[in-house]
């Protein structure tokens, strides 16, 4: 039998464009299969990491476990875009924002379904999975 | 430990196609400074090259130029951060000379941003941002400041006509400078006309006319001791207060949406340095990579509390008969932001200045100016402080 290694190579499917393939975090993508968004928080000193990291700094060590982003936050700050990078015209418009968890904050999108007239500062938002048309995955936000 | 001055400053003009490959385009700020400083390539001792290598197709242009600008066999090597790049090339040189390992150095920034599209050049821009994370969704140098302006207005009531009349401002200064890639005047009236393109939007609230102008350009910054220095310049500018600093390259890891606290942090360190504060500065140049950079900026460094910029803009202090001039060579929204080449122009302004030789622009006897020069989204930042 040929043993042919295969690379992980899951984190390709983040987003829109991935800009990454290999990482340690690429189980972020198995919790998006499961509708999870997911961050990491070091099993030493208890610390909560989003985006997920695969080594804790202050440790110096890298003894995490996944966690996942659940209920509210409150909406830091926003734009809409009208133009937008190589590879993601067919998005245009979209708005990307920042949710603080308290412990944590989340950069992402806000679901193109929310009209811009109800996104307000300091509005209370939480973070769900979606699937773009091209398959690829992300999260955005929603009113709570 | 003697002073480290600044005894030549040289920039090509900034242009939207430069006519010519990396080495020549670098040729025309080196010219320019070593000629400001009357040396020859014999009496520098190393060189700092400065930019943002993603826009290059050669690979380690240092060595390149070094050959074609005559400083073999000295040892050259390169700085990169981001925008701020030949700040922190100036922040470099100024060790090598403060260490007493070099006389004289060499501080060389350039870009050639033309190479690529326009829409190319903003998706590597977008990926001096968090490309792990924030790339995927879709992100870009003006929607991240555009948050940071969102985020403003709602914490202190700024508003976007507030940052046209920075636009206009640097627009009026634009005119006046030669070497400027945006030469024509801006008129507050353009921001309220919805079919004129400078009120087109681009990422919320910021518009086509809130973001500065990409530009082809190269500078350079001769720095010497002071035995040098005063051997070869009737008039050296000296190197009083340096500051850098660094923060989360995503915004996930950041507290503070009103403003940049590597310019804080940088700011701090800079005055101490220097041992002076805010109100002695007399003129300035700070990295208005978008207009709400600018009104941070201000905030920043100290020249108005956290929410009252707009009071600087409004009552038009940063002017340059005003209390604290601002970008009066048109900043980088007028006269052209070639990223690696923007930090070295800025010293550039601020040498003339306290030189008495800016010309049209020429702020009434300015003793000590400052140069705020920001990499990426506030990731990192430097402030220059230099004096007479």
């Amino acid at each position: 039998m040929s043993k042919t290694n295969k690379i992980d190579d899951r984190f390709k499917k983040f987003g829109t464009v991935s800009f990454t393939a290999i990482t340690k975090t690429n189980d972020f993508i198995d919790y998006l299969e499961q509708g999870k968004v997911a961050g990491t928080r070091c099993r030493d000193c208890g610390t909560s990491f989003f985006p997920p990291r695969a080594d804790c700094y202050r440790c110096l060590d890298s003894h995490m476990e996944w966690f996942e982003v659940t209920g509210t936050g409150k909406l830091v700050t926003y734009s809409k875009l009208e133009y937008g990078p190589v590879g993601f015209e067919k998005d245009l418009p979209y708005r990307i924002a920042l949710v603080d968890y308290g412990d944590y904050k989340v950069f992402g999108r806000i679901a193109d379904a929310v009209p811009d007239e109800a996104v307000k500062i300091g509005m209370d938002m939480k973070t769900t999975v979606n699937r773009l048309p091209n398959k690829q995955l992300n999260y955005v936000f929603q009113p709570a | 430990m003697g002073k480290v001055g600044i005894i030549g400053v040289g920039q090509s003009a900034f242009v939207r196609q430069y006519p010519g490959s990396i080495r020549e385009l670098a040729f025309e700020g080196f010219k320019n400074a070593m000629k400001d400083a009357r040396m020859t390539v014999k009496d520098v001792d190393a060189s700092v090259v400065c930019s943002a290598p993603e826009y290059d197709k050669q690979r380690s242009p240092a060595g390149v130029f070094a050959e074609y600008l005559g400083l073999n066999p000295q040892p050259t090597f390169y700085v990169e951060s981001l925008c701020s790049s030949s700040s922190m090339g100036l922040r470099l040189a100024y060790s090598l000379v403060r260490s007493g390992l070099h006389d004289v150095v060499a501080v060389i920034g350039f870009q050639k941003m033309s190479e690529i599209s326009s829409s190319e050049s903003q998706e590597r821009m977008g990926r001096g941002a968090d490309i792990q994370w924030e790339s995927p969704f879709g992100t870009m140098m003006p929607a991240y400041y555009a948050m940071y302006a969102r985020a403003h207005m709602d914490a202190y009531g700024t508003t976007p006509e507030d940052l046209a009349l920075i636009r206009v401002k640097s627009a009026t200064y634009g005119q006046l400078n030669d070497l400027a890639v945006y030469r024509k005047p801006v008129t507050f009236e353009m921001f309220s006309d919805p079919d004129h393109r400078m009120a087109a939007p681009v990422a919320s609230p910021l518009r086509v006319g809130d973001c500065c102008a990409n530009a082809d350009g190269s500078s350079c910054i001769i720095v010497a001791n002071e035995e040098k220095a005063k051997a070869f310049c009737p008039k050296p500018v000296w190197i009083l207060g340096l500051g850098a600093a660094s923060t989360s390259v995503n915004l996930a890891g950041r507290d503070l949406f009103t403003g940049l606290t590597v310019a804080q942090e940088a700011a701090r360190q800079a005055y101490a340095m220097a041992g002076i504060g805010p109100g002695d500065i007399d003129v300035a140049e700070v990295h208005d990579c978008f207009t709400i950079a600018e009104l941070m900026a201000y905030e920043n460094l100290g020249f108005a509390k956290p929410g009252q910029g707009k009071e600087l803009i409004r009552s038009k202090e940063t002017y340059k008969e005003g209390t604290i001039p601002v970008n009066v060579d048109g900043g980088l929204l007028s006269k052209g932001h070639p990223i690696g080449a923007t930090g070295g122009s800025q010293i550039r302004t601020i040498v003339l200045q306290l030189r008495g030789e800016a010309g049209a622009i020429q702020v009434k006897d300015p003793e000590i100016g400052l140069v705020h020069n920001i990499g990426g989204v506030g990731l990192y930042g430097n402030v220059t402080i230099l004096g007479r």
